[in-house]
């Protein structure tokens, strides 16, 4: 936990005051891949601001994570093209098959961009598409 | 120009530049619908239900300021139209159970929904399903429903603005927006006073107090407007009433202020622990007994006593938490009826040197000021006092005040939560005030930032303080205080260059052996810098309990009579003597520690205690204990067993606050009316009942059929309270002097004189404590109070979440001290002095200065003052609870 602590000393040195909230947030999260309860604790103390506002826009942007995530990041596209094609039942899937599941994180985003190969899910930051249920999860399980 | 006229829905409107449209239509009259809007609070125009159009503009009344020449309409179909869809968005997400809802009947969003005739919801989504949130009810108090939240934010800001705590927020987004704590952690796990101002503002049944629940809906309840029975804040409260117990409680400082012992602390009234029948000792047990043979044979023996050893062999303990009436009544018992003057109560414990110090430098002992004009002071020095956690009220508004820009200047030793606010945190060596305000007028009159003509045209002595503050330089002080030089004289720059300063201090001044000179060198500053008889400054001694500024003013202390008119005057005896029938014993009777020590010596036979807890609340208990246990008779009136009633020969049931009428007296003079809300338990009577009982037996009639007569009696014979009377009091209160029926009362002193004539310099030295650290007791205590508790906790112990929120005695000990002493954080300590040994729990915390350790001294299980010496101020005879020597050894298991 120190090395948590010594994380957010060197970044809060960056970014003193209160305005710098959100980028000290950042560059936390860049570091330790979320934000612990204890980093905001630590924030809110060093910052001067009380943890209830800093707990407020960490929970408030959704670049923001306060759970550890997985060694998989699994992104299901949930725009319009992926909504009319699927994608909803597809998310259901994985939520069922990889919810309980530590290794991989779950996220739900808004359009990645390539409409035409609706409905999309992006596994590690590579996109696979044409997708149903059934197919989602083996690409998922395939990369663990 | 300062001023704008409008037209509001046709009518003519002028109001002061910075108007809201909101506060103009109230102005005209008309009521605009709102939810997140409370006068209280910064506007945040989040609601939108205070839409008005102006110049067919739509724009939210709440935020926005009335313009010259503007036209607004206030109610028309367009408005009402986007009213309507607000509250069914509102609506849609708001679970419709107001069958079993607490505010049915008293939810602002239940009375829109009506007005605007919204029967269906028409929004209904999937994401409904998915929004459940729990509710939560992990702390003493409070019950929070999320989902009947409809996020108007007046709990976040009230929490910020008023309470300056900033406990909660709003948290996630979107449609799953909540109020949150930080964390999601239990308001009890947070810096959270518990004191409900949340609950006080929220419009719907989203915040509401546990302890209502299915205890009575809103038309149900009785409203008993009353007086808060703990602090000296004295705040007005509402006793909302349901077959004679209190489901809740409203009101409060400005209509909604309140702490969490006046909010959620008054439930010990319905204990089961109330003595109701009078109670007379027989070996080592109490029998129950009728009113007629425990007065009868309590007049006996005080009449016996009184006969034998004379009348100065019995000595009362009137009560501070009593009414003025019953204060009054009690003395003018001892006086006329028992012929002494030995009776006092425990003010001599907290502010006897303020009745002295300030008595003779201004010629008044009580507050210059009062709490409302705190907002317009422009630097505040608060200096032994943890307003905080003991006048919870006052700190709310010193708050405030930095918000706005005051200056905060805090001395104290411990790290108190106003250190947090404060621009200036001095921490002085406990026992050392004298030096830094010596210190403080030194830098003033050096840099030239005094008050040459208040000095010379309203003060005297001035040559002589000069002199003696001579010596006191930044060097010696810092020597003396451990206070850094060059923090001193900014601080005291600080101060010197106010436009209105105010101190408060309370009894981090008072309880030592030189509280009095402590006085005199608070008043002296005052005087230097001439911040007396203006608005907004003075010098503000904090009183403790309810009622202990009217105790003192009813002449319940043995050197003066009601309203402080001295005992030696011929011409003052007279009157009374005249009024009473009775001569006035002229010889200044005992005090407190004193008649304790008569007790010990075998002078004092007999005692009266109303009210008073001696056996927790004063020092070296072992001496109280060997006193009380001496004396041939002893007579309790109260209204629970205590401490104290063991020692009792005859105990007698007392009514409690709620349940009789009568006056209390605040901190800052205010006389306010007490209401009875519910008959007493059992046989138990008020002890203007039972005091007036007793009397009639001695054969000197003091009954009254009603307080008010006894009021209208001490209005005749006590000239500052001349214009009270409980007709005025009905319509508010007000603050003594109020000489004739016609004075508007006094909201703050010594305007073009002082009470004395001229302000009075009085030239102090600083001394020493008596006891000081040496090798074989090396530590300093300090005792004080905390927030959840009050006093010898006769009431508090008996409410359940309080004791659930501090259940036991602590020592505040700094971690490096802890450290080489092998103490651990929540194990055993054995804490002894010279007088006595006590174990308590050790708490780590930087809140107390090395060398320093801090015991609260409510707890009779392991109570403080055991250890406390009963050394005393040779003028004010206040014992020094705050410095004694101690020793810490670390308990094997």
């Amino acid at each position: 936990m120190s090395d948590m602590n010594q994380v957010v000393d060197r970044i809060i040195a960056r970014h003193p005051g209160e305005k710098n909230l959100i980028p000290a947030l950042q560059e936390i999260q860049g570091e330790l891949g979320y934000l612990p309860e204890l980093a905001l604790e630590a924030v809110a103390q060093r910052l001067k601001i009380p943890l209830s506002r800093v707990y407020g826009v960490a929970t408030f942007y959704a670049q923001f994570r306060l759970t550890k995530p997985g060694e998989h990041l699994v992104q299901v596209c949930r725009g319009t093209a992926c909504h009319v094609r699927g994608s909803q039942v597809i998310q259901e899937a994985l939520a069922r098959e990889f919810g309980g599941d530590g290794r991989v994180s779950l996220e739900e985003v808004r359009c990645v961009g390539c409409c035409s190969l609706a409905p999309v899910v992006v596994v590690d930051g590579r996109p696979f598409g044409r997708l149903d249920p059934q197919k989602a999860v083996s690409v998922v399980r395939g990369a663990l | 120009m300062n001023e704008v006229r409008l037209r509001i829905d046709g009518k003519e409107v002028t109001v002061p530049k910075g108007t809201t449209l909101f506060a103009a239509a109230q102005k005209a009259g008309l009521e605009i619908p709102h939810l997140c809007h409370h006068p209280a609070l910064p506007p945040s125009g989040i609601c939108r239900l205070c839409l008005v159009e102006a110049n067919g503009q739509l724009l939210t009344s709440c935020y926005h300021e009335a313009q010259d020449g503007m036209e607004v309409q206030t109610d028309t179909q367009r408005l009402r139209h986007l009213r309507r869809l607000t509250l069914e968005l509102i609506l849609s997400d708001h679970p419709q159970d107001c069958l079993t809802c607490e505010r049915n009947g008293s939810c602002e969003l239940q009375r829109y929904a009506y007005e605007y005739g919204l029967e269906k919801n028409r929004f209904v989504g999937p994401d409904h399903a998915r929004r459940v949130f729990p509710v939560r009810e992990d702390n003493p108090f409070i019950r929070y429903e999320p989902e009947k939240c409809i996020l108007c934010g007046r709990c976040v800001r009230v929490c910020e603005e008023v309470q300056g705590r900033s406990v909660l927020s709003s948290v996630s987004r979107g449609f799953f927006t909540r109020i949150s704590t930080g964390l999601e952690k239990p308001l009890t796990g947070t810096n959270c006073e518990l004191c409900g101002q949340c609950v006080a503002v929220c419009p719907t049944g989203a915040l509401t107090e546990k302890a209502r629940r299915f205890q009575g809906r809103e038309w149900e309840l009785k409203k008993v407007d009353t007086v808060c029975p703990f602090c000296g804040c004295g705040c007005p409260i509402t006793l909302h009433v349901r077959n004679n117990r209190i489901v809740r409680v409203s009101g409060g400082y400005q209509g909604f202020r309140l702490c969490v012992k006046g909010r959620f602390g008054l439930a010990f009234v319905h204990h089961p622990d109330r003595l109701k029948v009078p109670l007379i000792r027989e070996g080592q047990k109490f029998r129950e007994a009728s009113w007629e043979e425990a007065l009868d044979l309590v007049a006996a023996r005080l009449l016996a006593t009184k006969e034998k050893y004379g009348p100065d062999a019995i000595g009362g303990l009137a009560s501070a938490k009593c009414t003025n009436e019953e204060n009054y009544l009690f003395q003018k018992f001892m006086r006329a009826v028992i012929g002494t003057d030995n009776v006092d109560h425990c003010a001599r414990l907290c502010h006897a040197p303020s009745v002295v110090g300030l008595g003779r430098a201004f010629g008044s002992g009580a507050m210059t000021n009062t709490i409302e004009e705190i907002r317009d002071a422009d630097c505040i020095l608060v200096t032994g006092s943890n307003t905080t956690e003991a006048h919870p009220v006052v700190a709310q508004e010193i708050k405030q005040a930095v918000r706005r820009g005051a200056v905060l200047i805090v001395v104290d030793p411990r790290r108190i939560e106003l250190a947090e606010w404060a621009h200036f945190f001095l921490r002085p060596r406990p026992g050392t005030d004298v030096a830094w305000l010596n210190g403080f007028c030194h830098v003033l009159l050096q840099e030239g930032l005094w008050n040459k003509k208040f000095v010379e045209e309203r003060c005297e002595g001035f040559e002589q303080f000069r002199q003696a503050v001579e010596q006191y330089t930044p060097e010696r002080v810092e020597e003396i205080t451990g206070i850094p030089r060059d923090l001193l004289v900014e601080a005291a720059r600080a101060y010197g260059r106010a436009k209105n300063a105010m101190i408060f201090y309370a009894m981090g001044l008072t309880q030592h052996t030189h509280g009095t000179a402590n006085v005199l060198a608070v008043a002296n500053l005052a005087l230097l810098s001439g911040q007396v008889g203006r608005p907004a400054t003075g010098v503000n001694p904090l009183r403790g309990q309810n009622n202990v500024q009217g105790a003192c003013d009813m002449g319940a202390i043995p050197e003066v009579l009601p309203g402080y008119q001295s005992l030696l005057d011929p011409r003052v005896r007279a009157k009374f003597q005249a009024a009473w029938g009775r001569p006035i014993p002229a010889a200044p009777g005992l005090t407190v520690v004193e008649m304790f020590e008569a007790a010990r010596a075998g002078q004092l036979k007999a005692m009266v205690i109303m009210g008073e807890n001696p056996m927790v609340s004063d020092p070296q208990i072992a001496h109280v204990a060997e006193a009380l246990a001496g004396l041939e008779f002893l007579v309790v009136l109260d209204i629970f067993p205590n401490e104290t009633t063991p020692y009792a020969h005859v105990i007698l049931p007392a009514a409690s606050f709620a349940e009789k009428d009568g006056t209390f007296t605040n901190t800052e003079r205010k006389v306010q009316l007490l209401r009875s809300a519910f008959p007493p338990p059992g046989q138990a009577k008020p002890d203007w009942q039972i005091i007036g009982a007793l009397a009639q037996r001695l054969g000197y009639p003091l009954t009254y059929e009603h307080p008010a007569k006894i009021m209208e009696e001490i209005a005749s014979l006590v000239p500052t309270y001349g214009g009270i009377s409980y007709a005025r009091l009905e319509k508010g209160g007000i603050h003594w002097p109020c000489f004739s029926p016609d004075h508007p009362g006094t909201p703050y002193l010594h305007k073009d004189q002082f009470a004395r004539g001229r302000g009075k310099f009085h030239p102090v030295e600083w001394e020493p404590p008596r006891e000081t650290p040496d090798r074989e007791y090396p530590f300093i205590l300090t005792t004080g109070r905390n927030l959840w508790h009050y006093h010898s906790r006769s009431m508090t112990g008996r409410v359940e979440g309080l004791v659930e929120l501090s259940p036991e005695a602590y020592l505040e000990i700094h971690p490096a001290d802890a450290l080489n002493l092998g103490i651990e954080e929540g194990k055993g300590v054995r804490v002894s002095s010279r007088r006595g040994t006590i174990i308590v729990r050790a708490k780590l915390t930087e809140r107390v200065p090395r060398g320093t350790v801090f015991i609260p001294f409510h707890f009779g299980e392991a109570p403080a003052n055991l250890l406390t010496g009963a050394f005393l101020d040779p003028e004010a005879k206040i014992p020094e609870y705050k410095v004694c020597a101690v020793r810490l050894t670390p308990l094997e298991d």
